[in-house]
């Protein structure tokens, strides 16, 4: 019972890191119908400024860890966002209008260009930083001498992922933004009729999608200790099969996506075997999409005539 | 207030290939009033709007545009969300176009996209809650709620669009047209589906915004009931050209009209009307 718990808290974590991650898929499948592959290096980008802002932060000479975590945070997430409006506006908005597959493939050399960026300016070792948020509670301790542990860095994670959504939820059901994002997700040519700039509109979607993945890659960075290059690869690919499972276009879904995936890995890992995790995550996915083809929260779609 | 008319159309002419779907066409609609544009089906009478509204470059001619204050746009120049923005031009499709999974409320909401960027300061003071954000958008919410009554809609405020009746449908889009405070608003068959009860309603409403709100309505109909009753202006178009053009008394008895509408030729339809006097 306690080893399941402290799997059922690893895995709640974990899940909410991916969930991060696959809100921006979600997102951008939903409003321009294309799937996001540079997505997973935007997050790995999001890791790497987190590191590179916390060395620099460590290096003038700041030692109060809320600083540093806040300034980290935002400087990650301005910065990635930066990057999510970019590859946004170079490698897809001209192809907005082309073929189908155009930006998929054009999405896909993105994730290389931004994967090989990061490989050739940082190094291509896996990059270590010390533990930064330390200490932790222990929960219970059993009379086999296992004891379930909720470390402090998992308190961070999950609440600023609970922040996170919030405020995100209400972005989009309560603003201004967030309405001209479910219109032009319905229907673009309508939205640009009734005055709504739709190519803004995508591009703060982006932006907000890489902001999110920037919050992951930091609190990936936090937890695991470590970034490298290719972390966005495996990660992305995660986040994209979270977002399928929850039905891609669901925002709750992407998150129940997140979550569902980040438990199944842990507890598959916990109770058989470390090596087989993914081939368990996929393996579910699979099985899910057999029975329900739109995921958990999708809906439907409705062939347009 | 200018003497131009609202929409001036030089010269319009729109090839698909080899196609000629609109020929050298121009016309205008005059300012307050209700100009409807007629023929039977392919006439090319949504091509005109298409072409007004941004959807397609017309392969020549000028679509001219001017506001009370004197201000000209040439719409064939426009940037898709600039229709709405600067010219001030809002339309509706023959099939409903509503933003079916979001709720009535909302969909006035979103039409009221420029006022609030404006009070919002580009999302930014919006987010933040700054108080002329508030204000702004509290006035977007009581227009939305003043049209949301106009088309008698209030208690339906955040139902999804998606699940109104036809009719209800139908009125909402005008509503949400309304909404963007348009200087033009271009209807294409805003009567079809609708049974003669709620076209009599449509043909209230259309007059209404015509004399409480001094919009021009330019206006695409089959429903001869409701286009004589409510036009001042008729412009009638078959096979790309226009054939006629007068007050809806004029039209009535044009024999050209009767003919294209009949598929017989004009002596023939003439000869209809002298036996009918």
């Amino acid at each position: 019972m306690d080893y399941f718990a402290q799997q059922l808290i690893n895995g709640l974590v974990l899940g909410s890191i991916y969930g991060l991650i696959a809100i921006g898929y979600t997102m951008v499948y939903g409003i321009v119908g294309m799937i996001n592959f540079a997505h997973g290096d935007v997050f790995m980008i999001g890791g790497f400024i987190a590191l590179i802002s916390f060395l620099v932060l460590v290096s003038v000479g700041l030692t109060a860890v809320p600083v540093i975590l806040l300034i980290v945070l935002l400087v990650s997430m301005a910065i990635t966002a930066l990057y999510g409006w970019t590859i946004e506006r170079i490698a897809y908005r001209p192809l907005r209008h082309s073929f189908r597959l155009a930006p998929m493939l054009s999405a896909i050399g993105m994730s290389f260009v931004l994967t090989n960026f990061s490989q050739v300016s940082q190094g291509a070792r896996v990059k270590p930083v010390p533990p930064i948020v330390t200490g932790g509670y222990t929960l219970h301790e059993g009379e086999s001498g296992f004891v379930v542990q909720l470390s402090n860095i998992q308190i961070v994670v999950v609440i600023t992922t609970i922040v996170l959504l919030g405020l995100f939820t209400w972005l989009v059901s309560r603003t201004r933004l967030g309405r001209d994002m479910r219109a032009c997700e319905q229907d673009q040519t309508m939205a640009a009729l009734l005055g709504v700039d739709v190519d803004r509109t995508i591009s703060m979607t982006f932006v907000i999608g890489a902001a999110l993945a920037a919050v992951a890659g930091m609190m990936y960075l936090l937890y695991y200790g470590l970034v490298d290059f290719f972390m966005g690869f495996v990660a992305g690919i995660k986040a994209f099969t979270a977002a399928v499972l929850g039905g891609i276009g669901s925002l709750p879904g992407a998150m129940l996506g997140g979550l569902a995936i980040g438990l199944i890995e842990t507890f598959w890992s916990a109770y058989f075997s470390v090596e087989y995790k993914d081939v368990a995550a996929f393996s579910i996915l699979i099985v899910v999409l057999i029975f329900m083809p739109t995921g958990l929260l999708g809906r439907p779609e409705v062939e347009k005539v | 207030m200018s003497s131009a008319p609202i929409l001036a159309l030089e010269n319009l002419t729109m090839r698909f290939g080899g196609i000629v779907a609109v020929n050298a066409l121009s016309f205008s609609a005059q300012r307050k009033q209700i100009t409807a544009l007629i023929g039977p089906n392919g006439a090319g009478k949504t091509t005109v709007f298409n072409c007004i509204t941004g959807f397609y470059k017309p392969t020549s001619g000028v679509i001219r545009l001017t506001h009370d204050d004197g201000t000209q746009y040439e719409m064939q120049k426009l940037k898709d969300f600039n229709i709405s923005k600067q010219a001030k031009v809002a339309r509706t499709f023959q099939n409903i176009r509503l933003f079916p999974g979001m709720t009535a409320l909302e969909n006035l909401m979103v039409a009221q996209h420029n006022a609030l960027m404006r009070a919002s300061g580009l999302t930014l003071l919006g987010l933040l809650g700054v108080p002329s954000w508030r204000t702004a958008e509290q006035s977007a919410i009581d227009n939305a709620v003043f049209w949301l009554k106009r088309v008698g809609l209030l208690d339906r405020a955040d139902d999804a669009a998606g699940n109104l009746a036809y009719g209800d449908q139908r009125r909402l889009e005008i509503a949400r047209a309304m909404c963007t405070g348009p200087a033009l608003l271009c209807l294409d068959e805003p009567a079809a589906g609708l049974n003669a009860r709620e076209s009599a309603a449509l043909s209230e409403l259309l007059l209404s915004i015509r004399s409480d709100h001094g919009t021009s309505i330019l206006l695409i109909e089959h429903d001869m009931s409701v286009v004589m009753e409510i036009s001042d202006r008729i412009v009638v178009m078959d096979y790309g050209v226009k054939i006629a053009e007068g007050t809806p008394r004029d039209i009535r008895d044009d024999p050209k009209v009767i003919a294209a509408y009949l598929g017989t030729d004009e002596e023939e339809a003439a000869a209809v009307l002298e036996a009918e006097a």
